[in-house]
């Protein structure tokens, strides 16, 4: 709410930055406490978590990237020492690390029955 | 819209219902095998066969042995009929897209002769398949041997005709169609048409309409991706057929919002002829609001005049008729809204809950958190809390009533928010199309309930 709706506003509104602080921490949702909360641990967090972020990670699910060429030319540059080493958080790797074979789960399909048909 | 307060009834909904323990199916041990999550539970068209699927892409169907029927307390048991590895795990090496062999969703055609036919669906993948049962075999073959392996001719005097002799029961599954390359997203949804002849299914972005016939080409007749996809808003959750017009059919979305569209309007759906979606206070709007307000599954009421959907802490009954409010809502779990914080950070708030209707649409049910799940008695206002579990697992116990303390003084028998065990979901849920038989599924068990006077 601007400055400049306050004298059209009606005695009914509730004028949030009218309040006094005390007052308005009891009027608080719990989930605008929890986004509070939230907000406190991540600062960096963006204001629209439904929008774009969230969705295209949703429709990004699955994706792996593993190129057998960058691979096996980064394997030849760099001989004897080590590729650089898959951080713990693997979903999204794009850019400096160059994943291995071994990164990537083995996708096997299940050879036995179901537990449920047991 | 109202906002029902249901008294919570020690004996039930409808008052003369009471759950008991009947089956449970799967391992007993706590170390759960991926492969052997339960993905989905669909009850077939008469209810005498239960199917279930993994997240190892198998398919599991249970069949109702009917006991003695005229006994006054009769138990139907549901035995293993059928298993079959429905899905495998590939890998697109074009787009380096990894393909999950978990089963999404089960559908089941109505049956039309001996066999019977259903639908499952991978992310990426549809496939009919046909459950038959054989008992007899031929016998008597005039070149072959009993084994197999072909007589010579020259020891071949006079002609007999082959019989069918009668043999154990085996029920065969086999992939009638598959139904492929139709989605760039994930497929979230299969229906099938009243028509009993097309179904659609529906990924993220897109719907597509199929003839149950044909795999080599798919209509597509709703396209909600946007020319820039840093423009994209909002995705499609779930998608239904109306079970008796053959033109309608909704989808929900991430936002909350479900599109009733008619498919003799126009090819492309994709201006709905109804738009359902209840107003929102913007100043109760927060960082939660649309993630909460993401519809998990849509389902219509078998008369076809309502639809049910289901988002993270309520489920909702929609009047066909208004589009501008819910008729009813009903709070799952309402003592989660202040612990979201908690939710967002081990992803919780991103479960897909589903929801389901009795028979004849009196009471819903939909699963919850801790092995919980809850049943609304729309009529009798009355909500009760059952548990899953195999402590309460002895034959035709009855289920006690389970409530959750949000805070306060917790009295004896209550379990406290911060004691519940948020690894113990109940996503899927099915309800018998007749009888008082429930299906409950936790990570990888499959319970049955019963109602004791069925």
């Amino acid at each position: 709410m601007s400055g400049d709706n306050e004298d059209t506003q009606t005695a009914d509104e509730t004028t949030l930055d009218e309040k006094a602080p005390e007052v308005q921490d009891k009027v608080i949702s719990p989930e605008k406490a929890e986004e509070a909360k939230l907000k406190a641990r991540y600062p960096n967090l963006g204001n629209k978590p439904g929008g774009s972020d969230l969705l295209r990670k949703r429709l990004q699910k699955g994706q792996k990237y593993f190129d057998s060429g960058d691979y096996n030319m980064a394997k030849a540059k760099i001989k004897n020492k080590q590729l650089p080493t898959a951080a713990p958080e693997k979903t999204e790797i794009t850019g400096d690390h160059i994943p291995t074979p071994q990164d990537l789960p083995q996708r096997k399909p299940s050879l036995v029955a179901s537990k449920l048909a047991g | 819209t109202l906002e029902l307060t249901v008294r919570a009834s020690p004996t039930g909904p409808g008052g003369d219902m009471q759950w008991c323990f009947s089956q449970v199916k799967g391992a007993i041990d706590d170390d759960v095998a991926e492969a052997d999550i339960i993905s989905t539970v669909e009850f077939n068209h008469t209810g005498e066969l239960l199917a279930t699927g993994d997240k190892g892409g198998r398919v599991v169907i249970f069949q109702q042995e009917i006991e003695n029927k005229s006994q006054p307390q009769f138990r139907s048991e549901y035995n293993v009929y059928s298993t079959f590895q429905s899905h495998e795990p590939e890998f697109d090496y074009l787009k380096s897209l990894e393909i999950e062999e978990k089963i999404n969703k089960i559908r089941w055609l109505p049956q039309k002769n001996a066999a019977q036919f259903l639908l499952s669906t991978n992310d990426k993948t549809i496939k009919l398949w046909k459950i038959s049962e054989r008992d007899k075999r031929p016998e008597g073959y005039n070149l072959k041997e009993e084994d197999g392996r072909y007589k010579d001719p020259n020891t071949i005097t006079s002609l007999r005709v082959p019989v069918l002799i009668p043999m154990d029961l085996m029920v065969e599954a086999s992939p009638r169609r598959v139904f492929a390359n139709a989605h760039t997203y994930h497929i979230n949804s299969i229906s099938v048409n009243s028509d009993n002849e097309t179904y659609l299914s529906a990924d993220d972005l897109r719907i597509n309409l199929w003839h149950l016939e044909i795999t080599d080409r798919s209509f597509n007749i709703v396209d909600i991706k946007p020319a820039n996809m840093e423009e994209l808003t909002e995705v499609i959750t779930a998608a239904e057929f109306h079970p008796h017009q053959c033109n309608t059919f909704v989808y929900s979305s991430s936002k909350g919002t479900i599109r009733l569209c008619d498919m003799r309007a126009s090819a492309l759906c994709d201006k709905h002829s109804k738009l359902f979606e209840e107003p929102e206070d913007p100043s109760n709007r927060s960082f939660f609001s649309e993630i909460i307000s993401s519809i998990s599954d849509v389902k219509f009421s078998h008369n076809g005049r309502y639809m049910m959907t289901r988002d993270y802490l309520s489920v909702k009954i929609w009047d066909l008729n208004m589009e501008n409010r819910p008729v009813e809502t009903y709070q799952v779990h309402e003592y989660l809204r202040s612990k979201l914080c908690s939710l967002y950070e081990n992803d919780c708030i991103f479960d897909k809950f589903e929801c389901c209707w009795n028979g004849n649409d009196s009471v819903v049910m939909t699963g919850s958190y801790n092995n919980f799940f809850r049943m609304f008695d729309r009529g009798h206002r009355r909500d009760v809390t059952l548990e899953a579990s195999r402590e309460n697992s002895k034959p035709m116990q009855v289920l006690k009533p389970r409530k959750v303390c949000a805070g306060g003084k917790r009295k004896k028998d209550e379990i406290s928010v911060d004691s519940l065990d948020f690894n113990k979901k109940i996503l899927h849920t099915a309800w018998h199309p007749q009888d008082n038989i429930i299906a409950v599924a936790t990570t990888n068990n499959l319970y049955i309930f019963q109602d004791k006077v069925n």
